[in-house]
């Protein structure tokens, strides 16, 4: 078990240097020069030669690399051309909320979605499996940022139930969690619903995989009651899937949440990374991209490593 | 998650397909009905899938002859009668902030929205399998270096992949069909490797190896007719998510510029009279974004029965 936890974090490790080298290309695809965004049009070439210099641009581009990666690693990640603070300084607080809006809509996700993967996989092919089956596929295909538009349509405009857009009311910023729940319940819905779409597909095709085996048949004809069948036994072998499919939906919702970041105005990573590609500002969106890469990688060494608690034959299987 | 299924293969090729215990070319003989035909039959009983298939032809159709079927110009509006809701007089649909047509502007946005989905996929589709066989049957130091080279692409989620690539490249078109097949290829590409490694195991390999085939031969002859079509189902269905997230990148402001009528353009028109409380504006170009992305949906689920053989029955 230690072996493998070691091994998936070396390989962690090199993705991530992969990683901050991909989005250190990127950048320099990027048309224009950042020392004239910063100075503006009427700019005299010594200054921006000068600022240049400052900046470090005039370097080989490996040098400029190695400089990025030691910005990298001591936390240094540069300062935002729009505002005039430390790019890192930005994105904490903004993360935050955004991880408010993600575990919320994951909380969704998994109460609604597993029982529902479940429910349908008890009799595979019957009504209810076949109306949840073509409900969560339509669940899917729903574009986000429409969804959100609906849901402030009906909830917010119409019956007023919801506020319309932000975290916190306005007016009365300490409104404490009876407000911020105002705010988070039609968000989190709009992120959750593909999620949740997928997650309830894949318990159920799992679930009915494993009501084959064989031991399950015993188990029916040693009379154990149906229901300690799927709810203890099923389950628990189906499980290991199921996290792994829970793991990638959260970088599913880390990018989805963009969307509705943007329609609800919820003061998030993903809204900020949209404001500053709007502004041009790059390294605001360099450094929100590289945010959440690394949180993507994280969680999904987090679930290979809770499969391995769960299925103690995956441990010594060679990654792929 | 990776159903293996095997194809019809060219006629003259031998495989031998374990699960029958005969070879292809027996089969083709008369005993059984040729793979396609079965596929088809099979495809023609699910009701959904056909219904689905029926939906997309409707509208690829619709897109092709929009210069015939759009009433009016999908870029010049009549502001005197903006915003009239659905039923309106001549407008079927209704008519935008601007006070065009939303019936037309769906027609032509069906063009682009199609387009910029379903282009990248397809370009991606030989570039994945190539990448797929090489990577999973030939390994070797290449093959292991196009593996790490796309876990680390695996890191970014797909919608930020391809939102940041779209903000760098610059909006437009070409840029968004660029951005989009760049975030595909290590999806595709992992779908393709996966079946390479899953059917290089397998005893008809085996036989093609210890028959003295080339490894080019094993590749071509062997492998890729059976790694093809998972990846076609997976292709199919990516179509659908597709046109959700190229809709998106317009949406945000990074796809394709207005005013063309894009889906996903049209969506964000409708977001800012939304206030006004003018829903149909957004509600219309949506609702087609889900249905064309449900069908493909839908679609993809009805090819991969189809192409199971243990659910083609004679």
């Amino acid at each position: 078990m230690i072996a493998m936890i070691g091994r998936r974090v070396m390989s962690t490790l090199m993705v991530l240097f992969g990683v901050s080298l991909v989005i250190f290309l990127l950048l320099q695809l990027v048309p224009g020069d950042p020392a004239r965004t910063i100075l503006g049009a009427g700019a005299t070439e010594d200054a921006v030669a000068a600022v240049r210099a400052e900046l470090g641009l005039d370097q080989p581009l490996p040098v400029q690399f190695l400089g990025y990666l030691q910005g990298l690693i001591t936390g240094d990640l540069g300062r935002s051309l729009t505002i005039n603070q430390p790019v890192t300084e930005i994105i904490i607080p903004r993360f935050q909320n955004t991880m408010v809006l993600s575990a919320a809509a994951l909380v969704i996700c998994v109460v609604v979605g597993i029982p529902l993967g479940i429910l349908a996989a008890r009799r595979q092919y019957g009504i209810f499996d076949r109306i949840a089956m073509f409900t969560s596929l339509a669940g899917a295909s729903v574009p986000v940022y429409w969804l959100g538009l609906m849901l402030i349509g009906v909830f917010a405009l119409n019956l007023g139930w919801f506020p319309t857009s932000g975290m916190s009311n306005p007016r009365n910023p300490e409104g404490g969690f009876g407000d911020l729940l105002s705010h988070l319940v039609l968000p989190a819905f709009a992120a959750a619903l593909v999620p949740l779409a997928v997650i309830a597909r894949m318990t159920r095709s799992v679930m009915v995989d494993t009501m084959e085996q064989d031991y399950i048949r015993t188990l029916r004809a040693a009379g154990v009651p149906e229901r300690s069948i799927i709810w203890k036994h099923c389950l628990r072998n189906a499980m290991p899937p199921i996290v792994t499919v829970v793991g990638l939906q959260i970088g599913y919702l880390l990018g989805g949440v963009i969307f509705v970041e943007v329609v609800f105005s919820w003061p998030g990573l993903g809204y900020q990374l949209y404001t500053a590609i709007t502004q041009n500002d790059m390294p605001l969106v360099q450094a929100g991209v590289l945010f959440i890469a690394l949180v993507f990688v994280l969680v999904n060494l987090l679930a290979d490593t809770t499969v391995g608690l769960l299925d103690p034959r995956t441990r010594r299987k060679v990654t792929a | 998650m990776n159903t293996v299924v095997e194809v019809s293969s060219t006629p003259g090729q031998v495989s031998v397909d374990p699960r029958f215990g005969a070879s292809s070319r027996k089969a083709k003989a008369g005993r059984r009905p040729s793979r396609l035909i079965l596929g088809l039959r099979a495809f023609g009983r699910d009701k959904m899938a056909v219904a689905a298939a029926a939906v997309l032809i409707i509208v690829v159709a619709a897109a092709a002859l929009a210069p015939v079927l759009s009433p009016y110009d999908p870029v010049v509006g009549d502001s005197a009668r903006r915003l009239e809701g659905i039923g309106s007089e001549g407008h079927p649909l209704g008519l935008d902030g601007q006070g065009r047509d939303i019936l037309s502007r769906l027609i032509w946005g069906a063009r682009y929205s199609l387009t910029v989905a379903i282009v990248p996929v397809l370009a991606v589709l030989p570039i994945a399998l190539l990448i797929g066989l090489f990577a999973g049957y030939v390994q070797g130091r290449v093959g292991g270096v196009l593996m790490r080279v796309l876990d680390v692409l695996f890191a970014f989620p797909l919608v930020l992949l391809a939102i940041a690539l779209a903000a760098v490249l610059g909006a437009g078109l070409g840029n968004v069909m660029l951005a989009i097949g760049i975030s595909l290829v290590p999806y595709m590409a992992r779908v393709a490797y996966t079946s390479t490694v899953q059917e290089s195991s397998r005893e008809y390999v085996e036989a093609a190896r210890a028959g003295g085939a080339r490894t080019g031969e094993i590749l071509l002859k062997e492998l890729l007719p059976n790694v093809v079509s998972p990846l076609l189902v997976y292709a199919t269905t990516l179509c659908g998510l597709m046109v959700v997230l190229a809709a998106g990148l317009s949406f945000l402001g990074v796809g394709i510029v207005p005013p063309t009528p894009d889906w996903g353009i049209m969506t964000a028109d409708g977001s800012s009279v939304l206030l006004e409380g003018r829903a149909h504006v957004a509600t219309i170009p949506g609702l087609a974004i889900l249905v064309v992305a449900l069908a493909f949906n839908l679609l993809g689920d009805g090819l991969r029965d189809a192409l199971d053989p243990r659910k083609q029955t004679t």
